[in-house]
């Protein structure tokens, strides 16, 4: 076990580099820098900046000078908010993505693997036809389109009560995250239902639940030792990668809700091809992603004993 | 009590068969008798005839609706649903020198205040092509601000769009701005130069929707200039959808977005969940360290980050301007998508594998082309279905979000993403061009839904049985 | 059951976020709250380039003059000034003071331009300097900072050595890079200078007491103030950071915030809210550029001349943008800058085509006939932004209906849109130019052969020799003749394409007076409002 998660965490060291050396050859492939601004300087100016953030180098030296520099964990100063050091934007805002994130997922697996339970249970029932209604809403409708709404819901109940209910936009307190999160999770939370659903349905015709129906068990017990215990395991699978992609992917959420969080300041770095930003976020995604992938490949074995770990 | 004696005699000889009698249904195929089982399923042909018709849509509904979908009607912009409409055919626009005050004086001091501007006027006829509002001179003023509102005016606050200012010396104003046939409230509020003195006087005008000879027969609602004469009123364009931010006609609009939606939702989904499938069977099939290598390969992808390769990818493939882009961007994701797919369907394999009859096959000496086709894929299809049913509007999303921050497809093409994204901005005011290309996306969404759930059904192998 | 639904009832009020009927304004204690579109980038005033710096350092710096809510000169830390062709000397007041107490003196604003001028620091707007003598020098590393043409006589008088007569260099002393930076401080701080709220040493209105990045931040009164009694408000809480629009609205409505700019798709909505919603125009111009490079068809001049001809700015104005406050576009040179007595443009109206599509026929056959045959496709690039993207979709159909011209657009992000204006892979480009300072020069150089924004690269030496008149001479009616002249230049040779003069719409809390707008500076500039009863 120890053995195989040292294993585990040194190919994830690995994939990290891989990750960072493709990142940083793409973005030197991508036209424009990040110097270049609205209002053209001079050369000799070009010449200051080039020669102050290091670009003046050839791309090699500048790599392994990335490479050096990594390896003690410093990610150097951003481009666009020159007077900050990548090491802090990641650690003032990626707290907040976090947070956002765990909280979108938490709706999303709990109201997931409810709902995916209720809809295989009354199968063609009432429960899962609106359910399987709600669901599809949820998935076509795209994110912006639900934050807006969201947002524009919070100022009706708002007028309504002539009170601050809930706040419309910012972040602090457990007010502000509810709809964000909300709005974040609602996706996830459609998909992880409707594979909780065909994941239920598939368990349910398993021998071990006709045995343990024929043993005498309680229709209570069926339901949560086997059932849903092997039902959830494909929900296990997705939930790492979905992870990753709503701590990363709350760009639009974050800005509709004015959050702090780094999606937005992701977003910002490619489009101002601010180098030192997108490794050091692309670096640290990376490496909260393949970490998150091992976390779960650890837990799908002691959820799902057959599965053994090389 | 007699016991009943046979002998021989009793018997007649069979004569030798080849094969036994068969007692059983006509043997079918996996896929046949999944087949058979979808046709059964309402939900699923519904949804097939639903996908169909969308298909029709898409690539009959153009010739169709003959409707240039880029071609612009600024006179019609952002119109809501609405029955054919005439309008006023005028002159050409002639820009108009206003009123204005030889030798005027400007006040001497600001004066505290002033009265409200008088006999408040609208000059010529008033038309969609301009709105022309004068008034008489308001001594100790230095200028007037020209307000115009959609609603009467409840209070000084409430006075609507401040059009524009103009100096002491000019007592009119021309409205031009994006004037549709409706009541304007406009109100005339006196300044000093700069700040505005609290009194104002209002006007009710409703212009007329207009049209120009030259305009009509650029559009093609008539043959000739010599067809109509000024003052005539002519049939315009008919936009049974309404139109967009530019007044093309949405209908137009959402037929060709469906080529490049469709296209994007449909066909980027089935390849990467293919590439995924064959990518996580192998690696959940074969497993061990090729299994490992295979799947730290797959973490490799997943962490890239999505958008800056989507920028290098487009520029690989060398998208010039005005090229839609849809292929490298199906390349894009393609390539960039398959990881999620592929670690579902190992997983499954993973737990398949162990499942006894698996084993049991093995030992009768299935091959392992034939545990895969027959075993292992049939009992995956559920998850991968579901998984498929979601990619599609995943797909029509990462293309909206490119549109959104200008890596998407170059306008004008439209796609439903895009024109959602520019709905969302207008939702409260002009809703219509939020809710077209939304309801189209739910409905493509829910056809694949409901069909991925009829094929899950027809597929599942442990359904058979039930039957 | 009843007294269940009570006690639940309170438990909800208790629970929920607690700001009973907030309210964006508060009178007792002059406080207001407003959202900003962005963090901003850079508080270091020697490199600062972007609005929202440049809004949040103009309530907390001042300079040696700052302008009126009319936009005229009036004295900041300088109390008088002498002006000649060769010298600018500058008198500080003596109880200018730091946030931290001591004087504002000459040395800080001789020490914050040499610093804006190091190579090392490597501002993007040390140009501004290059008006000082051996500015340019310095900044090319040529020679060293303290030869600087501004030196501190005494720790009140400033004095400026120009390189050449400079018009308006006492209206450039207005700008951000000019702000003054007290040497100990910077020292102390090292990399760290104007990174947080305590990082920065300030000597305007206002000082900055939290900065929580990307959430908000504060802005109260500065006690050490000189001119603090005129100052009104306590507090100017920023307490949101984002640049939805519609989010930004949704807050106004919800009583969060004073003040909001609105845009086409938002202000249909705060009409339905019956809020007075307020013009502005912001000064700064739109335009098509044409790539002039030999090898690009637009570098043909009947070509620019027919799509000149079909443009209708009023069109654009009315029915494209959809937006009051905005202007037609006529000329690169917008309508608010001063001539030599009323403002330029009435003195020197701006040369009009007459729009006409037969004309522009014509002018289009003569095209067709100097380049040899049919037009190629042309490639308009625009940015990314809706705004931009709408008004390439107009400009192509425009194009296609009027001339037959095909028009293909090309939406590029932010930088790879710079980079492919640089190297001319292009033929025409939607652009726009905000002023810097309040002189016609802002904007009139930009097409000068050797400006470096004129990236479509038109070079006409009569018009360089203008612009050079205009440069180097401070008798108004000479340099405003000359500017003229250009005007017409530009016109004749369909240099560009002025689209618009970009205007914007707003909503204000009705309680809160005094708030200026302004073409230069910090805009919106909330210095001397109030929120009244």
């Amino acid at each position: 076990m120890l053995m195989y998660t040292l294993k585990r965490l040194l190919a994830g060291v690995i994939t990290v580099w891989f990750i960072a050396t493709a990142t940083f050859i793409a973005m030197h492939q991508v036209p424009g820098d990040p110097l270049m601004n609205d209002k053209a300087v001079s050369p000799e100016i070009r010449a200051n900046l080039e020669a102050k953030y290091g670009l003046d180098k050839p791309v090699t030296t500048q790599y392994f000078i990335f490479l050096s520099n990594m390896l003690k964990g410093d990610f150097g100063i951003s481009f666009t908010q020159q007077n900050r050091k990548v090491n802090d934007i990641i650690r003032d805002h990626f707290p907040v993505s976090a947070t956002l994130g765990v909280l979108a997922i938490f709706f999303a697996a709990t109201g997931g693997v409810l709902f995916g339970a209720l809809t295989a249970v009354y199968r063609n029932q009432m429960p899962d036809v609106v359910i399987m209604f709600l669901v599809i809403l949820g998935i076509s409708v795209p994110s912006f389109v639900f934050a807006a709404l969201g947002q524009l819901m919070l100022v009706n109940i708002n007028s309504f009560f002539g009170y601050s209910v809930i706040p419309v936009a910012g972040w602090g307190t457990i007010w502000h995250m509810l709809m964000p999160s909300l709005v974040l999770g609602l996706t996830t939370m459609a998909l992880l239902t409707r594979l909780m659903r065909s994941s239920m349905l598939e368990v349910v015709n398993e021998d071990y639940i006709k045995t343990a129906k024929a043993k005498g068990l309680s229709p209570t017990r069926i339901f949560f030792r086997h059932q849903l215990r092997n039902a959830i395991l494909p929900v296990i699978t997705v939930l790492g990668p979905q992870i990753a992609a709503i701590t990363t992917g709350g760009f639009v959420v974050e800005l509709v809700f004015a959050i702090p969080g780094l999606g937005r300041y992701f977003v910002q770095a490619v489009q101002q091809l601010d180098y030192t930003v997108i490794m050091g976020t692309t670096v640290f995604y990376g490496a909260f992603l393949v970490f998150m992938v091992i976390v779960v490949d650890i837990l799908y074995g002691f959820i799902d004993p057959r599965v053994r770990l090389s | 009590m007699s016991l009943f004696q046979p002998d021989a005699n009793m018997f007649e000889r069979l004569e030798t068969q080849d094969s036994a009698e068969i007692i059983a249904r006509p043997s079918l195929s996996y896929w046949q008798d999944a087949w058979v089982r979808l046709k059964k399923n309402t939900r699923a042909i519904i949804s097939l005839n639903i996908i169909i018709l969308l298909a029709i849509f898409t690539l009959i509904g153009p010739l169709l609706w003959q409707v240039d979908p880029a071609l612009q009607d600024l006179n019609q912009v952002s119109q809501p649903p609405a029955m054919p409409k005439s309008a006023l055919v005028v002159d050409p626009f002639r820009g108009w020198e206003g009123i204005t005050i030889d030798n005027y004086e400007p006040p001497a001091d600001y004066a505290d205040s002033v009265p409200a501007p008088t006999n408040v006027r609208a000059e010529g006829t008033a038309t969609t092509q301009a709105v022309r509002i004068a008034w008489d001179q308001v001594p100790g003023a230095d200028g007037y601000n020209v307000y115009r509102n959609v609603r009467e005016p409840t209070s000084f606050a409430d006075l609507g769009l401040p059009l524009g200012a103009t100096y002491g010396d000019e007592l009119s104003y021309e409205d031009r701005l994006s004037l549709e046939a409706r009541d304007y409230y406009y109100s005339i509020v006196p300044t000093d130069g700069l700040d505005e003195y609290e009194v104002f006087t209002q006007l009710v005008v409703t212009p007329k929707l207009a049209i120009t000879r030259d305009e009509a027969l650029e559009r093609g609602l008539i043959d000739s200039l010599d067809a109509v004469n000024i003052g005539d009123e002519v049939t315009i364009e008919f936009h049974p959808l309404g139109t967009d931010y530019l007044g093309r006609d949405m209908l137009a609009r959402l037929m060709e977005g469906a080529r490049v939606s469709l296209f994007i939702g449909i066909v980027a989904p089935l390849l990467y969940v293919l590439v995924g499938i064959i990518y996580g069977g192998f690696a959940g099939y074969i497993g061990g360290r090729f299994d490992v290598l295979l799947m730290r390969f797959a973490d490799f992808v997943v962490a890239l980050p999505f958008l800056l390769f989507m920028i290098l990818f487009k520029i690989a493939f060398g998208i010039g301007p005005g090229e839609s882009g849809i292929i490298p961007m199906l390349i894009a994701l393609v390539l960039l998508m398959w990881p999620a797919t592929a670690r579902l369907v190992r997983g499954q394999v993973l737990q398949i594998r162990e499942e006894g009859y698996i084993e049991a096959a093995r030992l009768l000496g299935a091959k392992n082309h034939y545990l895969i086709m027959r075993h292992i894929i049939p009992n995956t299809m559920g998850v991968i279905l579901v998984t498929l049913t979601f990619a599609v509007p995943a797909a029509i999303f990462t293309e909206a979000f490119l549109s959104f921050i200008g890596m998407g497809v170059a306008p004008p093409t439209p796609s439903w993403g895009s024109m959602c994204n520019e709905g969302v901005k207008t939702m409260l005011s002009h809703p219509h061009e939020l809710f077209f290309p939304a309801l189209f996306i739910s409905i493509t969404v829910l056809a694949f839904n409901l069909l991925g759930d009829g094929l899950t059904e027809a597929l599942d192998s442990k359904m058979r049985s039930r039957d | 059951m009843r007294r269940i639904t009570v006690i639940l009832t309170c438990l909800f009020i208790q629970l929920t976020d607690g700001t009973a009927l907030a309210s964006p304004v508060d009178f007792e204690n002059q406080t207001i709250t407003v959202a900003i579109t962005q963090e901003p980038p850079q508080m270091n005033s020697a490199k600062a380039t972007d609005q929202v710096s440049g809004l949040v350092l103009g309530h907390l710096m001042e300079g040696l003059v700052r302008y009126d809510r009319r936009g005229r000169l009036e004295p900041g830390v300088a109390e008088r000034w002498e002006m000649t062709d060769e010298k600018a000397t500058f008198y500080l007041r003596k109880n200018a003071l730091w946030s931290d107490g001591k004087p504002v003196t000459a040395h800080d604003f001789v020490f914050a331009w040499q610093t804006a001028l190091k190579p090392v620091t490597a501002s993007e707007y040390s140009f501004i300097f290059f008006p000082i003598k051996n500015a340019q020098q310095i900044n090319n590393g040529e020679l060293p900072a303290d030869k600087l043409g501004a030196v501190a006589l005494d720790d009140h008088t400033l004095e400026v050595t120009l390189e050449r007569p400079t018009a308006y260099f006492i209206k450039l002393t207005a700008f951000n890079t000019f702000f003054p930076i007290r040497e100990d401080f910077f020292n102390s701080k090292g990399d760290k200078y104007a990174a947080n709220a305590d990082d920065l040493l300030y000597n305007g209105a206002f000082i900055m007491t939290e900065w929580k990045h990307s959430a908000s931040l504060k802005m109260v009164k500065n006690p050490n103030y000189w001119n603090k009694d005129e100052i009104t408000l306590n507090a100017i809480n920023v307490d949101y950071i984002t640049a939805d629009t519609r989010a930004r609205l949704n807050l106004y409505t919800d009583g969060k915030i004073a003040f909001t700019r609105l845009d086409g798709e938002t202000y249909k909505d705060a009409l339905s809210q019956r809020f007075r919603i307020r013009r502005f125009t912001t000064g700064s111009v739109f335009f098509i550029e044409y790539n002039h490079r030999p090898e690009k068809v637009t570098s043909n001049l009947n070509l620019r001349k027919a799509i000149q001809h079909v443009f209708d700015p009023d069109e654009m104005v009315n029915r494209v943008l959809a937006v009051p406050g905005n202007l037609r576009g006529e000329s690169i040179f917008p309508v608010w800058l001063n001539g030599v007595e009323d403002k330029f443009r009435r003195e020197y109206p701006a040369p009009m085509a007459r729009y006409s599509v037969a004309t522009a026929q014509q002018y289009l056959d003569r095209a067709r006939e100097e380049l040899g045959g049919e037009i190629p496709p042309l490639v308009l690039l625009v940015s990314d932004s809706p705004t931009a993207t709408k008004q390439g979709e107009y400009m192509q159909g425009l194009m296609l209906n009027k001339l037959g011209l095909d028009v293909k657009i090309d939406v590029q992000t932010f930088k790879q849109r710079l980079a492919k204006m640089t190297s001319g892979d292009f033929d025409m480009v939607g652009a726009g130019w905000g002023p810097d300072f309040d002189d016609i020069m802002t904007f009139g150089d930009l097409m000068a052969s050797w400006n470096l924004n004129n990236r479509g690269r038109y070079n006409n030496p009569a018009y360089d020799r203008l612009v050079q008149i205009a440069m180097n001479s401070t008798d108004p009616k000479t340099r405003m003749d000359a500017m003229g002249q250009a005007q017409q230049i530009l016109f004749d040779d369909a240099a560009v394409l002025p689209q618009y003069e970009q205007g914007i719409i707003y909503v204000l809390h009705p309680k809160v007076k005094g708030v200026v707008r302004r073409v230069v500076g910090a805009d919106p500039d909330y210095t001397h409002a109030k929120v009244v009863p």
